[in-house]
Formats: C-alpha cells, structure tokens, sequence
C-alpha cells in the first residue's frame, strides 16, 4: 500500500453543474500524489459505481450541490455494496446542511461529509490517516 | 494638464516613494481577490492620456463609461430583482406576491435543475431535484399557477434558463397571452445565453451549433413580435462564479456577446435589429474598486467594438445594459450573518457601476436557499442603499479619480489580450472546444484556494477570527412532499390534455427542426397544447443530439 499510490475516483452525481469545488479538490488530490479519475458532470448513480468498479478505486469522493445528496448518496453507497466495493472510502463534498451531515453518518452512507470552509489539505490529510489505519490495523 | 506641470508632478511623486519606501507596510499582501497587485497610489501621471470625450463622454453617450441612460438613477432608480424560486409553481407564487408585496420592482425565476437540464419532474434523471434548488416547471400549467394573480402587463420577469430557454420562454408568452396581454406588452429577460454554460454553468442540452440556431430564432421571433422582451442575457456571472479572475469575466462574457451579434449577422439579421435587445449580467463580487472599473469599462468595450467592428448605428445597439448579482462563492458558512456586509459593499459597487437591476443574495444562501427573513434584509439593504446612502445622487461619481480611470484602461487593455488569444484559436467555440477558456477559469480557481488554504488571502471567520461557534440560523428546508405532489399533477395533466394534438405538434417541431425553419412559433404551438419541456426536449434532441463535454481538471 505504502508505495502504490491512492486511487481516487471524485464524482459529480445528479443534475447539478457546480463543478468548481470537485475541480478544485481533484487537482489538490493529485497535486497530494494520489491518482485522480474524474467522471465528468451529470452522472448517474448507476454511472458512479460502475466508473468505481472498472477504475478499481481506493476512494470515491462525490461532489454534490444541488440539495440532492439524502438521495443520491445512499443510492451510490447502495450499488456500490452491491459490486462488492464495500471497502472503498466513500466522501461527500458540497453543501450539506448539519443535520443532512449526521444523518449520512449515523446510517454509514458516507465514510466523511466536507463542507464550505474545509481545506484541501484537511481533505487530503483525511484520506492518508484513514490508508495509514487501514494499513496498521 | 501641461508637460510642466506633469514633470513637477513626477518629482514630487518620486520623493513621496522614497519616504514611503522604509516606512512600514502590512503583511497582507495589496492584492485583489482576482490576484491583481494594486499600486498604493496613482496621481496625474496615470491618466494624462486619457481624452474626456473619446473616452468617458456623458452619461447617455458613446461610448457610454459613464452610464448607458443620460439621467441615470436621478431618473429611475435600478430594478430590484431578486431571483428566487423553490418547490413547486404555488410555493414560489406565493414567494413572488410577498416579494412584490415588499415593493421589489421585478421578478426572476429560479428553475430546478431537471427544468435547466430538460427532463420532466417524472424522468429518472430528476429523482431527488424536483423544486430543490428552485421552481419545477414542466408544462404551461405550471407557468399559469407560477404567475397567478400577477399581471404580466406590469411586471417584468426574468428567467434563468439556458439550454431549454426557447420552450420556458413560449411558456411565458402562451400563459400572458391567456391573461389577455399581447406579446407587443411584455417585458422581461430570458438567460439564453448557452456559451457560458459550455464554460461555466454547465446546463447545458443541445451541441453548439443547434443551440445557437435557437438563439438566432428567438432574436428574429423577438424583433418582430415581442419587441420588450431582452432576447439574452450574455453572462459573467457563472463565469465568476466558477473561479475566474474579474479580467477574465470581462473578457470571456464580452466575447461570448460578439459571438452571438456575429452568429445573429450570419443568420442574416441587420445587427440594429436585434442588438438594442441584448443585455447581460454581471457578478459583483468583493473587490470593490475592481469591480466598478470592470462595469466601466465593459460599457466603453462594448459600444467601440458594437460600432467599429459590426457597424452597429443604432444607439440602443451600442449601450451594454446588464443586470448585476453580488457574488454567491463569496459568503461564507461561518458566522453567515456576516455575509449582510459583504452583500452591502457589492451591492455599492454595482451601483457605482451603474447597473440596470440588481440582485442582492441572501445571507444564508451559501447554505439553502433563502428563508423569508433573509430574503428580506437582502431586499431592504438594497432599498437603504437606495434611500439613504445617497449614492444614487450623482451619476458615476468616481469617473475622474486617478485610480479608478487608470484601472478602467487597465482592465480594458487586458481584456483585448484576451480576445486576441481567443481569436488566435479561431474564436470562442473553438477555444470552447479546445478547453480554453475552461482551463483559465479552473486555474484561476485553484490559484483563490490555495492562497486561501494557506491564510494569504484573508477570509474573515473562515481562515481567520474563526471562533469555531455553532451558527444559529433558520433554513429553509424543502419538503419532500413536492416531489410527490409534482408528479401526480403532471400525471393528472397528461391524463386530461389532447394527445393526439401534442403528438402532433412534436411530430412538426421535428420536422421544422431539420429544415431552416424559425422553430419558436412551433415550440409555441405545442407548448399550447401542454406538450411538456420534457416532451419538446426530447423531440429536438432526436433531431439535434446532445452536448458530451470532455472532463477536464
């Protein structure tokens, strides 16, 4: 693990167009030496999981901004047990009111939730400490 | 001012530099939030080549610097439009009357992203969205509860929408028509403006070239038939919005303007035809003085451009109205009541920049969208503006200021480099195509956040003064139930209206969309017989195919 690098799939599922944020965290997550895949905007669920499938991924990260995450989040974590990816990380960045948060949290539809104010390097110190766990454990 | 005088001016300029020199300066850097190094003092020697009437002129006259109408706000004050629109079409109905009620002076729609994107509130692809992040609209039905009891002779509307605009806007005209208003009376704005959302908003349906066709189409439908209506509403707000730097929003929204008035003359319209109907909208984001000078000199680009290269005659043609929102990636979640302030100042520099109309954000938008009481002091802080703060008084009171004249050029200057490198790659569809302007726009984005991430680029409660407190704030939160209640309306609604009459009319927006046809009078048509967005979309897509956007980083 220690010398493979992280590969991170970030994802922009739904209909919403914001992707300055996802931009903005997939260069920092390469420029922090992981391996970046981004899909593109406008993808489904469906789409997400079988990208995480076939890319053979370490982390999904997914960008959501348009208040559809309660939905599509649980669904994306759903397809991908199914596929047997139980083990990938899985992240939600966007605008996720608190409440939304602990939700996705208490239900372990989502391993972290980043909101506005988090920085890139929170983000990536994130994914290191939890391979480094993984890793010791 | 005389050689001589200009000489002492240097002198003394170079003895003030070097008292300053090993005086002690701040360790926040001078810099705007576009990146810009500001000198700390500018004087006669800025702006000895600037010539009053080539280049500022009066209000009301080319080339327009300082002000598009001669009067000004001691005429009219600007539009207070706030964009709002949430749930389902009685949801923001009733937002709308209260908002009227407040004495707003116009109206925009906010549509949820299956209406931006072209799906019905029942495809699969709009689980989850419906009336999330503003109104579902999916057929004329929708349209007449969302303007009920609102005369559409005496308000204006305008509505963001981009990919889809041409169906939304027939919807407006079908639902104005039915409250007995002629299309000769109504006025309003659609977005329309499909380029950015290749670069920035990312709504997008149709590939280029069909996409600009309905453009063309609704400026000829326009000119002759609804001759109020602003046909677009070219825009840098989404361009800002996505990270560009103030220089790049001027630049890219203007070049996206000269490539509509180009593709219009090809379609083979006379530009003073259809160019007084063209508008746009802005961003007002932080840097105040940045952002009056870009206003400044937009104008100025504008009108030059509009007169010397496509020989526009008519004045109209020549006067960049635009519509100015203060800056959404601006307000933080952190302590949100702060974001009245930086809401405040933006505010003033749209003002000071002469906008036409302005939306004022809510405090909690960067969260949800905006509760009644946010939406108000959103509202109220423009009418203090307005009222109170006599900024309205004086036409562009800062024209003449060494500064503000000097960082007007500059800006100007800098956007030409840019339409030079925009036509080095054979235009903006092409620099579209080639990821160009994307690629500017991220890099500049990533560049903010990282200056962020590392304290250089202050943020107040976010990176520093954070206290770390729970914020204590009321959202609005959107009721599961309207997705429920949406469909079973729109089911209802294909259950009772004529299909044989809608089958039909896509059958012939189809063929029309093949041929050359102006396709508006045929959307309209089938938008009468509550044919839905989603039906038309599909329709056209069969023709016209679909947008695939290379990913890019």
């Amino acid at each position: 693990m220690s010398s493979k690098k992280i590969r991170v799939l970030v994802a922009k599922p739904g209909l919403d167009g914001h992707d300055r944020g996802v931009k903005v965290v997939a260069r920092g997550l390469r420029d922090a030496g992981m391996e970046v895949i981004y899909t593109g905007l406008h993808q489904t669920a469906q789409q997400v999981a079988e990208t995480a499938l076939q890319e053979d991924v370490d982390v999904v990260g997914l960008s959501i901004l348009s208040g559809a995450h309660m939905t599509l989040v649980p669904r994306i974590k759903e397809l991908l047990s199914k596929s047997g990816m139980d083990d990938v990380l899985l992240l939600v960045g966007g605008i996720i009111p608190e409440g939304d948060r602990e939700e996705l949290l208490a239900r372990g539809h989502a391993d972290q939730v980043f909101t506005p104010g988090d920085t890139l390097e929170k983000i990536t110190d994130y994914i290191f400490q939890s391979f480094k766990e993984s890793r010791d454990s | 001012m005389d050689q001589k005088k200009l000489e002492r001016i240097n002198e003394l300029k170079q003895l003030w530099e070097k008292e300053v020199e090993n005086l002690n300066i701040r360790e926040e850097p001078p810099v705007t939030v576009s990146g810009r190094q500001v000198e700390a003092l500018n004087t006669p020697l800025d702006t000895k080549d600037l010539d009053y009437e080539k280049d500022l002129g009066f209000p009301g006259s080319y080339p327009y610097t300082r002000g598009v109408q001669s009067n000004m706000y001691r005429g009219r004050l600007w539009t207070m439009r706030q964009f709002s629109g949430f749930g389902d079409a009685y949801d923001s109905n009733r937002r709308y009357r209260y908002l009227l009620e407040q004495g707003q002076t116009g109206l925009s729609v906010a549509f949820d992203m299956p209406t931006l994107m072209g799906y019905d509130s029942d495809s699969e692809r709009s689980l989850g969205e419906v009336g999330r992040c503003g109104v579902a609209i999916d057929s004329l039905e929708d349209m007449e509860i969302l303007f009920d009891q609102i005369p559409l002779d005496q308000v204006t509307t305008s509505m963001t929408i981009n990919g889809p605009a041409a169906i939304l806007w027939c919807m407006y005209l079908a639902n104005a028509e039915k409250q007995g208003v002629s299309l000769k009376q109504v006025g309003g704005t659609i977005q329309n403006d499909i380029l950015k959302e290749y670069t920035a908003q990312k709504s997008w349906i149709f590939p280029p070239d069909p996409s600009m066709r309905l453009i063309t189409d609704i400026f000829a439908f326009a000119a002759d038939q609804v001759p109020r209506w602003n046909t677009i509403s070219i825009s840098g707000y989404h361009i800002r919005e996505a990270g560009s730097t103030a220089v790049q929003e001027l630049a890219f929204t203007l070049a996206d303007g000269f490539a509509y008035v180009e593709a219009g003359i090809n379609s083979g319209l006379d530009v003073d035809r259809f160019a007084p109907r063209l508008s746009f909208f802005f961003n007002a984001h932080i840097d105040f003085f940045e952002e009056i000078c870009k206003y400044r000199a937009a104008r100025r680009i504008w009108a030059r451009r509009m007169k010397e290269k496509y020989g526009a005659k008519d004045p109209r043609s020549l006067m960049m109205r635009f519509h100015t929102q203060t800056a959404g990636c601006s307000l933080t979640a952190q302590e949100p009541e702060n974001n009245i302030i930086r809401t405040t100042t933006e505010a003033l520099s749209a003002v000071l920049g002469g906008t036409q109309s302005l939306h004022t954000n809510s405090m909690d938008e960067v969260l949800a969208l905006p509760s009644e009481k946010a939406v108000k002091i959103a509202l109220r802080t423009q009418q203090v503006l307005a009222f109170e703060s006599g900024v309205a008084n004086n036409i562009d009171p800062l024209a003449g200021s060494y500064f503000i004249e000097a960082l007007t050029d500059q800006m100007e200057a800098e956007a030409e480099e840019y339409f030079r490198r925009i036509d080095d790659l054979g235009g903006v569809l092409p620099a579209i195509e080639q990821g160009f302007i994307q690629q500017e726009i991220a890099d500049a984005a990533y560049e903010y956040q990282k200056a962020v991430d590392k304290g250089d680029r202050i943020v107040v409660g976010v990176n520093r003064y954070n206290t770390g407190e729970p914020m204590e704030i009321e959202l609005l939160k959107i009721d599961p139930e309207v997705e429920k209640k949406q469909l079973e309306r729109l089911q209802k609604l294909k259950e009772r209206r004529d299909g044989v009459k809608v089958a039909g009319s896509l059958e012939s927006l189809k063929k029309s969309a093949a041929s050359s046809d102006n396709l508006i009078p045929l959307i309209l048509e089938a938008v009468r017989c509550y044919a839905t967005e989603g039906e038309i979309v599909s329709a056209l897509k069969d023709v016209f195919g679909e947008y695939k956007e290379k990913p890019l980083f």
